[in-house]
C-alpha cells in the first residue's frame, strides 16, 4: 500500500511537472508568437529581451533590499511591470531604428536581429559584468506546497503557471476582442488593404513589436525564479522558443498553445523514463517528423490566398 | 626589428620563411646583450629589461562568465611579480588576446601569440575544447601553456603545465569522503552532456562499484543549457540515492539548484556532492539555494592559511570587496608564479629548460598551500570538501593528504 501511495505521489508531481514545463514554454513563446506569427519577423534577439526582463528584476531586487527592505516580499510585482515597460520600450526603439527598414527583406531581418542579439549580450556584459547574478527571491516564492506528506509542488512553478494564465488571457482579449487587435489582424492578412481603409500599419507594426518584446520581458522576470540571469541566459531559451512557434503554426496563437503543450508533455514524460539528453533527441525527432508531414505546423490561420 | 622581419616573412614560402626566422634570430643575438642571449636561445621576446607573455582567455562570449576570474588572477600575479623585481631581473609585459568563446579563434590567437609576438609563456584557456584547439599549435611551435581548469585528464603534453586538478584527484577523495563520513552506499550520477562530466562520471562509477562497493542507482546527462529539471527531481525522489553526485555546468547549474530547492530536495534530507560549483557559480545560484550541499575542490576562498589571507586581501583590494575567488581562479593565479619559479630554477626562458625544471618544482607560497610539480606536468595537490553556506562561501569540512596527479588512471577507463 505504501508503495502505491508513493507511486501516486510521484505521478502527481510528474503531472505537475509536465504542466509546469508547458507554462514555461508557452510563456517564452508568447512574445515570439506575436512578433514572428503576426508580423513575420524572425526575431533572433527574442532571448535578449527575456534577459532584459531578468536583469530588470535583479536590479529591482537589489534596489529594494538596499533602500526599502520592508517591501522586499512585494518587489516582484513591481519588477514584472517594469520588465514589461523596459523591454517594450527597447522593442519599440529596435523596431523604429532597425526592423522597420527591413520589412520586405525577411532574411535580412534575421541577420539584423541576430546582430542586435550580439550587441545586447555584450551590452549586458559591459553593464552587469560577465558573471551570473542572482535576484534574491521573496520567501513566498521559495520552497514547496505540500498537500500530503509525499507530494511537493514547487511554489515558483505555481507562480509561473498563474502568470502564464494571466498573460495568455490578456493577449487573447487584446488580439481577438479589442479594436487594436482587429487592426493587427487586418494588417497581417492584407497590409495594402488595411492601409487603404485607414489603418496606420506602421504604428500597428511598432506597437505589435513592442508588445511582443514586453511580453518577453515579463517571461524573463518570471524565469529568474527557475533559471539563471547572465549575459547569455537568453540564448538558452531561443531554440525552444522557435521550436514551439514553428511547430504550432506560425500565424496561430492557438497553435502556439497546443504546440507548447504537446512538446512539454513529450519532453517531461520521456525525461522520466529515459535520460535527459535522449529525451531531447526523442522530442526533436518527433517534431521534425510531424513538420515533414505537415510543414505549415499544427494550426494555420485560414486566409484566402 | 625581429617582429618586422618575421612579419614580412609570412608571405614567403616555408623554407625561405625558416631562413628569415633564423636571420632574425641572428640579428637579435647581435643586437641584444649577451645576458639575454644566454637566457634565451630560441628567439623568444626577451630583452635585458623585459619579457613578453601572452594571456589567452575569453573576455567575450558565453565563457566570459567563467574565464573572467582567471584573467583577473593572472593579472594580479604578474603585477605582484613585477613589483617584486620581475623574473631574472626582467619586467613581465602581457599581450592579452580574446578567444571570444570560439575554439577556432583560440587557435588563431595562439598562433599569433607564438609566431608573431614570440611570447615566452601563455596563461590561458578554460574549457577542454579550447585547450584541444590550441594544443597542436603549442606543440608545433614549442610554446608553453599554463592551463588553470580542473579537467577530465587523459592528456599530457610537454608544452602544457596543468595547474588545476585532473579528474581522479578531484573525484576519488570526494567519493571516499562521502562513503566514509555519510555512510553512502547508493549514488545518483548527474552531469551536463559533454566530455568532462561524462569522463568524470565514468571514473566515479568505477570507483563506486569496484572500490567502495556501492551502487549507482542512476546516471544521466542533460544537454548544455537545459533549464528544466522537474522530471529529474521526481526521479531522484523515486530512487532515493544516499548521494547525488553532480557535474552540471553553466546556466543549467542555476536552474538545477533552484528547482531542487523548490522541489523540497534540500540539505537536511539529501546529501549532494558537486564537482562543478565554486564561489563563482554560487554568485549566480545564490548561496541560500544550495546551503548545506558539498563541493569537492582543491581550493576554497575560505581556506585558513596565511598565504591565502594575503591572496584574498590583494585580490579584493584590486577587484573590489564583493569579488569572489573560485578554485580555477586560484589555479590561474599559480600559473605566473610556477612559471617564475621554473624559469629561475632553469636560469633560462627556453621552453625546454623551463619544462624540465617544472618537474619536482616546489611552491610554498600558493594560496592552496604547498604544491609540487610532477613529471607528468600536473601538480600534486590536496582535495578539500567544502560545505555551502548561505552567504555564498564554503566551510571546509575535510582536507585530504597531498594527492599524486594521475591523468591516465589504470582501471578507471
Amino acid at each position: 500500500m505504501e508503495w502505491l501511495s508513493e507511486f501516486g505521489a510521484i505521478a502527481a508531481m510528474q503531472g505537475f511537472n509536465g504542466l509546469s514545463v508547458f507554462c514555461v514554454l508557452l510563456l517564452m513563446a508568447l512574445g515570439l508568437a506575436i512578433i514572428f506569427g503576426q508580423m513575420g519577423v524572425i526575431n533572433m534577439a527574442h532571448g535578449e529581451f527575456l534577459t532584459v526582463g531578468a536583469y530588470t528584476t535583479y536590479l529591482v531586487s537589489v534596489l529594494t533590499l538596499k533602500y526599502v527592505p520592508e517591501l522586499q516580499p512585494y518587489y516582484f510585482f513591481v519588477a514584472i511591470v517594469l520588465s514589461f515597460a523596459i523591454a517594450g520600450a527597447l522593442g519599440w526603439l529596435a523596431e523604429w531604428a532597425l526592423i522597420s527598414k527591413l520589412y520586405h527583406r525577411p532574411l535580412d531581418t534575421l541577420l539584423a536581429t541576430w546582430g542586435l542579439s550580439l550587441v545586447m549580450q555584450q551590452a549586458f556584459r559591459s553593464i552587469f559584468g560577465a558573471r551570473e547574478v542572482s535576484a534574491t527571491l521573496p520567501d513566498w516564492l521559495m520552497g514547496s506546497w505540500m498537500p500530503t506528506d509525499t507530494i511537493d509542488i514547487p511554489l515558483n512553478g505555481l507562480f509561473v503557471m498563474a502568470l502564464t494564465l494571466l498573460l495568455t488571457t490578456t493577449i487573447f482579449v487584446l488580439m481577438y476582442r479589442s479594436r487594436w487587435g482587429l487592426q493587427v489582424r487586418a494588417t497581417v492578412q492584407n497590409r495594402v488593404m488595411a492601409r487603404s481603409v485607414g489603418i496606420n500599419t506602421k504604428k500597428v507594426d511598432r506597437m505589435t513589436f513592442a508588445l511582443g518584446c514586453g511580453v518577453a520581458g515579463v517571461a524573463g522576470a518570471a524565469f529568474t525564479t527557475i533559471g539563471s540571469t547572465g549575459p547569455t541566459s537568453g540564448s538558452l531559451y531561443i531554440v525552444d522558443t522557435f521550436l514551439v512557434v514553428v511547430f504550432g503554426g506560425a500565424a496561430s496563437l492557438f497553435g502556439t498553445i497546443a504546440s507548447a503543450f504537446s512538446i512539454a508533455q513529450t519532453q517531461s514524460m520521456a525525461e522520466f523514463f529515459i535520460s535527459g539528453s535522449m529525451a531531447k533527441v526523442l522530442t526533436l525527432s518527433a517534431v521534425i517528423l510531424i513538420l515533414m508531414l505537415r510543414p505549415q505546423g499544427l494550426f494555420t490561420a485560414k486566409v484566402r490566398k | 626589428m625581429d617582429s618586422k622581419l618575421t612579419g614580412s616573412s609570412r608571405r614567403l614560402p616555408r623554407r625561405l620563411a625558416q631562413g628569415a626566422a633564423a636571420l632574425s634570430m641572428l640579428a637579435m643575438s647581435i643586437f641584444a646583450s649577451s645576458a639575454s642571449a644566454e637566457v634565451n636561445t630560441t628567439g623568444l621576446a626577451v630583452t635585458d629589461t623585459e619579457v613578453v607573455v601572452g594571456q589567452l582567455h575569453s573576455a567575450t562570449g558565453t565563457m566570459a562568465i567563467s574565464e573572467t576570474g582567471s584573467i583577473q588572477a593572472e593579472r594580479l600575479a604578474i603585477e605582484q611579480i613585477n613589483a617584486a623585481g620581475g623574473i631574472l631581473g626582467r619586467q613581465i609585459k602581457v599581450v592579452q588576446e580574446d578567444g571570444a568563446s570560439d575554439w577556432p579563434t583560440f587557435a588563431e590567437k595562439a598562433k599569433k601569440l607564438l609566431e608573431r609576438d614570440k611570447v615566452a609563456a601563455v596563461f590561458g584557456c578554460w574549457t577542454s575544447a579550447s585547450r584541444k584547439a590550441v594544443l597542436p599549435i603549442f606543440e608545433r611551435e614549442n610554446g608553453l601553456l599554463y592551463y588553470p581548469t580542473f579537467y577530465e585528464g587523459l592528456e599530457q603534453s610537454k608544452n602544457v603545465v596543468y595547474t588545476g586538478q585532473e579528474a581522479t584527484q578531484q573525484i576519488l577523495a570526494g567519493l571516499d569522503w562521502v562513503a566514509k563520513e555519510k555512510g553512502a552506499k547508493t549514488f545518483y550520477l548527474l552531469g551536463s552532456d559533454y566530455i568532462w562530466p561524462r569522463t568524470s562520471m565514468k571514473i566515479a562509477r568505477k570507483h563506486i562499484e569496484n572500490v567502495l562497493g556501492g551502487k549507482v542507482v542512476g546516471e544521466e546527462y542533460y544537454p548544455l543549457g537545459n533549464t528544466q529539471f522537474g522530471s529529474l527531481t521526481n526521479k531522484i525522489k523515486l530512487k532515493k540515492p544516499d548521494v547525488i553526485f553532480a557535474a552540471v555546468v553553466g546556466g543549467s547549474n542555476v536552474a538545477f539548484y533552484k528547482q531542487l530547492k523548490a522541489a523540497g530536495i534540500t540539505a537536511d534530507k539529501q546529501t549532494l556532492l558537486t564537482l562543478s560549483v565554486t564561489e563563482d557559480e554560487l554568485l549566480g545560484i545564490g548561496g541560500e539555494n544550495m546551503a548545506g550541499f558539498y563541493a569537492s575542490m582543491k581550493y576554497f576562498q575560505s581556506l585558513d592559511n596565511p598565504n591565502n589571507a594575503e591572496f584574498v586581501k590583494a585580490f579584493k583590494a584590486k577587484y573590489g570587496q564583493d569579488a569572489v575567488i573560485g578554485d580555477v581562479t586560484q589555479a590561474a593565479y599559480l600559473g605566473p608564479w610556477l612559471w617564475k619559479a621554473a624559469v629561475e630554477k632553469a636560469g633560462s626562458f627556453d621552453v625546454d629548460k623551463v619544462v624540465a625544471a617544472s618537474a619536482g618544482l616546489e611552491l610554498n607560497t600558493a594560496p592552496e598551500g604547498y604544491v609540487k610539480g610532477h613529471e607528468n606536468q600536473h601538480l600534486w595537490s590536496k582535495t578539500r570538501i567544502g560545505q555551502v553556506q548561505a552567504d555564498g562561501q564554503f566551510q571546509v569540512v575535510f582536507e585530504s593528504d597531498l594527492i599524486e596527479p594521475n591523468p591516465f588512471p589504470k582501471g578507471y577507463q
